[in-house]
């Protein structure tokens, strides 16, 4: 019986593992090459003239940033794209008529987003090696802020792909929420650069905090402390998880 | 003692100010060829779907070989298929990775001897390999019947399976059905081809506005609507219906009768109103016809 859910769960994970790998042209090398078109242009402008905590060149406080925008994009879109196509489609069906219990769905597709973003995450750092010489001083926290920043999108993917009925929707949800959370998060800066008000209002953004704490585990420095992070970072998912959960307890938008 | 292969009490669903099941009460024994028979809109798909899992009902009770589908859903959902009415597919797969997945879903691995013997029988085994984008309209749907039979469910339900499938396809799938049928399975079956149903199902529900208005053998809805007809075609068909006869839109009057020795008492009025016949013909009852009277006298 055991045996039979957790094949049952396996094999959802495996569709949404299959689902992006078989066009990972499009799902993971070409948020790779985005990325290195980023860096390649940043670095070439900036690397002479900016250094960060102290001594750090540009280019490498740059690379964790963009391997933590690429994870945590690329994370938000697997699930909201897959679960958006299949409700319009109608597909969703398939999943709907199994015997599958809604934790192990959401656990399904939360997985699988954090696989496409570990995979997009680790071609960024791939490509970025022969550009910087990037130390990595504490692997743990680069994992642990991977991991948990790929729950929290995927999870969020799961709540937009959910809602949204229009790809337009979704694409609302990621332009004028996802971005702009990313954009000013510290990705491209040390937010010690800003001036206070900006600091302030980054303190407030979850996203700081996952690409900070990130960052910590290269460098072993950061603007806050990474504890901090982890703590504001795993209340984020699990309030996220909660509420996708229940959600999908309740069948929103998913059985009428 | 066995349980029914479905039971379903008080079911209701409304969608907005739309009673879309108004208290379904329906019960289908094991191994029964059941037909659901309803025009649009009478709320047949949403009886499936509440059954499925698909839709939320606002109330009643479902089960599913005795299990419940909200209480008990893991189980309900193993012993139901559903091939549903619309023409759904995943664009990523092919056919037999869809059914391989299919088959996981339900908790089956190494499922491979039954998929093959599901496609032989659906005359897919051809199409195997291809992609879903690549396949027909038919062809579509008979992936459909196959992913529902993936964990070899012994309740199948079919939501108008044969809409769209040509008629020699529909001939192999019926056959198909009928054999799984013979092996034990249950089915309950939805369709527009009232002919179809007539000589397929043992029993018939028909559904009007959510609610049953009909219940029983095929073979009494046969007797109780009047066994037999007498068609005519009259000068005046306007004076059809003070005569006892309903008037079809093609324009033929017709008068239902219990038995032969009704005809002449038929033709007397007939001749004592004056009413000229063009044409006369003396049929069997049909579902059609049952249907068409069931349905206006709900
Ligand atoms: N998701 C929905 N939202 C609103 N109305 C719906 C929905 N699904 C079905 N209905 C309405 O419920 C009624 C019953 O529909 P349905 O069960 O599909 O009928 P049938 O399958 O017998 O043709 C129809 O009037 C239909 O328009
Ligand atoms: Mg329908």
């Amino acid at each position: 019986m055991h045996e039979a859910r957790l094949i049952g769960f396996r094999t959802l994970l495996y569709k949404e593992v299959l689902r992006f790998w078989k066009v990972g042209f499009q799902t993971v090398a070409a948020p790779v090459l985005n990325a290195l078109l980023f860096l390649l242009i940043f670095s070439h402008v900036l690397d002479r003239h900016v250094t960060v905590y102290g001594d750090v060149a540009y280019t490498a406080f740059l690379v964790p940033g963009l391997v933590m925008m690429s994870l945590l994009q690329n994370a938000f879109a697997n699930s909201s794209s897959s679960l958006i196509q299949s409700k319009i489609t109608g597909n969703i069906i398939f999943v709907l008529l199994p015997p599958l219990s809604y934790r192990e769905f959401y656990a399904a597709y939360v997985i699988a987003s954090m696989l496409r973003g570990l995979f997009v995450g680790c071609g960024v750092l791939l490509v970025s090696f022969p550009f910087v010489d990037l130390p990595i001083a504490a692997p743990a926290w680069v994992l642990v802020f991977a991991l948990i920043g790929g729950a929290i999108l995927g999870s969020l993917g799961v709540i937009a792909g959910i809602w949204a009925d229009k790809f337009d929707q979704l694409a609302g949800f990621q332009n004028f929420l996802i971005m702009p959370l990313t954009m000013l998060s510290g990705v491209f800066y040390s937010i010690h650069s800003l001036p206070q008000m900006w600091q302030d209002v980054s303190h407030i953004n979850p996203f700081f905090f996952m690409i900070d704490g990130f960052r910590y585990g290269f460098f072993g420095q950061s603007d806050v402390s990474p504890w901090l992070s982890l703590g504001v970072v795993s209340v984020c998912f699990v309030l996220l998880a909660v509420l996708t959960l229940a959600m999908l307890a309740r069948g929103y938008k998913l059985r009428a | 003692m066995t349980c029914p292969a479905l039971r379903i009490v008080s079911a209701t669903k409304r969608y907005g100010t739309l009673q879309a099941l108004a208290g379904v009460d329906l019960e289908v024994a094991q191994g029964e060829f059941f037909g659901l028979l309803g025009p649009n809109g009478a709320g047949k798909t949403t009886l499936i779907s509440a059954l499925s899992g698909l839709v939320r009902p606002d109330g009643g009770i479902f089960e599913v070989m005795g299990h419940n589908v909200v209480t008990d859903y893991r189980n309900a959902r193993r012993k139901l298929g559903v091939v549903p009415q619309e023409l759904v597919f995943d664009p990523f797969f092919s056919v037999r990775e869809l059914l391989r997945i299919q088959s996981g879903y339900f908790g089956i691995r190494g499922n491979d001897d039954w998929i093959d013997e599901i496609l032989a029988n659906l005359d897919l085994t051809a199409k195997a390999g291809a992609n879903m984008r690549m396949l027909s309209g038919g062809m579509k749907r008979r992936v459909l019947v196959a992913q529902a039979l993936v964990h070899r469910p012994p309740v199948i339900v079919l939501d108008e399976p044969t809409a769209g499938v040509d008629v020699e396809l529909r001939q192999g799938l019926w056959q198909f059905i009928r054999k799984l049928n013979r092996d034990g399975h249950t089915i309950v079956l939805t369709t527009h081809y009232l002919e179809e149903a007539e000589a397929l199902c043992g029993r018939i529900a028909m559904l009007k506005a959510g609610r049953v208005v009909a219940l029983d053998t095929t073979e009494n809805l046969l007797r109780r609507f009047a066994s037999h007809a007498l068609r005519v075609r009259l000068e005046r068909p306007e004076n059809a219906s003070a005569l006892g006869a309903t008037l079809s839109d093609s324009g033929w009057a017709e008068f239902a009768l219990e038995r032969y020795e009704d005809v002449e008492p038929a033709l007397a009025r007939l001749r004592e109103a004056g009413g000229r016949i063009l044409e006369m013909r003396l049929g069997e009852a049909d579902l059609e016809r049952v249907f068409v009277e069931v349905m206006n006298r709900a």
